[in-house]
């Protein structure tokens, strides 16, 4: 999941109007970009929202890392159309904050100066090509469990950007599952960096549900505002229950040894990641958040120009234009 | 030369021209100045690895049984037959459009050609391949015109990225006994044909785009006939081919 401790903002409005909007919000009314909507609502979203879309964007570095080494001509053709959908993602998100009134140079900024987040996962490294296979397994498959509900969500354009999303995030998943697969049934040393990519990216992908949220007040007031469907508890147990017998298809080893069916309650029982290293990372310090936020920001002044040429070109031939007249 | 080497070869000097152009290409992904150029770059980057794997599946087949992959990533720097203006560095955004413009202008070109081939295994796949390119060469040509006559910074850069790749063009219109052959079955056009339709084509571009194409027909030759590549192909070829030379028969 792209959005982690996402803050609900407080609200302080007419108690009748907040009433109306709960009750279409209630009764599965989509909210929409013209209409009245609480403060807190609205920056909530945007938040959540933006940090979605930062998240494809920056999750374009650890996989593009391995684009030009891929193995295969099939295999880079696969990695680049899902990079390339990445940015999709990002740009129909960033379309949908901007339905909140805040522009996309805007809300890059905040990305670019560390004001605003991206998921904690893309501050880890891709060190072997079994990597690009487990984060399409793990990732792609733990953010499609935070996904799915969203597409209900009571904003309209959000819930509309996260169908078109979930269709591709599905894909992306089993085509991860597919590449790690290949080399699970490989050589020795392949079935070593599919397990090496397990160990290395199993508690990530757990801790990007984030922490446990069952006493949240944010999160209630984003569930009744249904921008938040689950609590972060559901979503990261059934990705666990998930992924249990897909590791064990593949013959390889979740690294945690407490993990076990419990048949009283019907799922899974596992060990929680190390929240103290969560918090590093989402503080700046995991293995590669300076890097990531350096790459940003380098091809966003060096790409300054470009924007600076295209723009002055499209006013000439706008005032052009209208000399014709 | 018999008439089965000089096919391979051809077919070479296509694939590896896609091969070599969608890596450097790919080397953008996720680094592009604007979200719609990393859609767009890595777009293009997949249009051109997919026309490799059909160009290379062809050449490997007239080769012996050969794979698309084999070729790709178990030859060395001297067996390769891209043209040399694919294989320099991306520089900045500016050099990395003005390539894929003088290259698609050609391309385009190119593949019109080969549309009306002699051997129906290469007109099928220029059929196909002229559909994308036509839209890159739509894209890298708005984009020259709209950075050549942008601000002073932009058109500063899109002139010296086109005073850079000048000389690599004349290459793609050079002709052998490979091309002479090709001609004679009709299987592709002489490249040297090739060349009044692109000096109108690029001319009228880059006039749009108030660049001034350099007063020299000098050329760097030595990619497609792999007499002399650059410097920069051998450290391309490090990076891509690394998996299947360090893990040599696994299956990816
Ligand atoms: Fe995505
Ligand atoms: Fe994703
Ligand atoms: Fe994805």
């Amino acid at each position: 999941m792209y959005a982690q401790m996402v803050q609900s903002e407080a609200t302080e409005e007419d108690p009748a109007k907040l009433g109306e909007f709960q009750a279409k919000i209630d009764a599965d009314i989509k909210i929409e970009p013209k209409d009245w909507m609480p403060q807190g609502y609205r920056k909530t979203l945007i938040r959540q929202i933006g940090q979605h879309a930062h998240s494809e964007i920056v999750g374009q570095l650890p996989e593009a890392n391995w684009i030009t080494r891929a193995p295969t001509l099939e295999r880079k053709a696969i990695l680049l159309a899902k990079v390339q959908d990445e940015a999709g993602h990002g740009l129909y998100l960033y379309c949908a904050a901007e339905t909140l009134g805040v522009s996309r140079d805007e809300i890059t900024e905040m990305l670019l100066d560390g004001r605003m987040k991206y998921s904690s996962i893309f501050n880890y490294p891709t060190l072997t090509w079994a990597d690009v296979g487990a984060v399409g397994w793990l990732v792609d498959g733990a953010a499609i469990m935070n996904q799915v509900p969203l597409q209900r969500t009571s904003y309209g354009p959000y819930s509309r950007a996260m169908i078109r999303i979930c269709k591709e995030e599905s894909f992306h998943q089993r085509q991860g599952y597919d590449a790690i697969r290949k080399m699970a049934e490989g050589t020795a040393e392949q079935r070593r960096m599919a397990q090496d990519a397990l160990n290395r990216f199993w508690y990530p992908s757990l801790m990007m549900f984030g922490p446990s949220d069952k006493d949240s007040v944010h999160s209630a007031q984003s569930m009744a505002w249904k921008i938040k469907m689950n609590t972060n508890d559901e979503l990261r147990q059934k990705f666990v229950d998930q992924t249990v017998p897909q590791a064990e298809y593949l013959g390889l080893t979740i690294p945690d040894p407490q993990l076990k069916w419990n048949e009283d309650r019907g799922h899974y029982d596992f060990s929680e990641p190390d929240w103290a290293e969560f918090f590093d990372v989402i503080k700046g310090n995991g293995p590669c958040n300076v890097d990531r936020l350096a790459a940003r920001n380098k091809a966003w002044d060096d790409g300054q120009w470009v924007r600076d040429g295209l723009l002055a070109h499209a006013k000439k031939k706008r005032a052009g234009k209208v000399a014709a007249e | 030369m018999t008439s089965d080497e000089a096919f391979k070869q051809f077919l070479l000097r296509m694939g590896d021209n896609t091969l070599i152009l969608g890596h450097r290409v790919s080397e953008w992904c996720g680094h592009a100045p604007v979200l719609e150029e990393d859609i767009a770059l890595a777009n293009t980057a997949l249009d051109l690895i997919g026309q490799t794997q059909m160009w290379l599946a062809l050449a490997g087949e007239v080769d012996g049984g050969k794979s698309a992959d084999d070729l790709a990533y178990l030859r060395d720097a001297w067996d390769f037959r891209n043209v040399l203006l694919v294989e320099v560095p991306n520089g900045d955004f500016g050099r990395t459009i003005m390539r894929q413009f003088l290259f698609d202008a050609w391309h385009s070109i190119m593949l019109g050609r080969l549309i009306k081939s002699s051997d129906d295994r290469v007109a099928a796949i220029a059929a196909k391949a002229s559909k994308e390119v036509a839209y890159h060469l739509e894209r890298s040509s708005d984009t020259v015109v709209g950075l050549g006559d942008g601000t002073d910074e932009s058109h500063a850069r899109m002139q010296a990225a086109l005073d850079y790749l000048w000389p690599y063009v004349g290459e793609m219109f050079a002709c052998d006994a490979v091309d002479e052959q090709m001609a004679a079955a009709a299987i592709a056009p002489d490249p040297a044909d090739l060349r009044d339709e692109y000096d109108a084509l690029v001319g009228k571009v880059l006039t749009e785009a108030t660049l001034t194409i350099p007063d020299n027909r000098f050329a760097h030759k030595g990619g497609r006939d792999g007499r002399m590549h650059t410097e920069h192909l051998g450290h391309l070829l490090t990076q891509m081919q690394w998996l299947q030379r360090a893990y040599p028969g696994a299956s990816w």
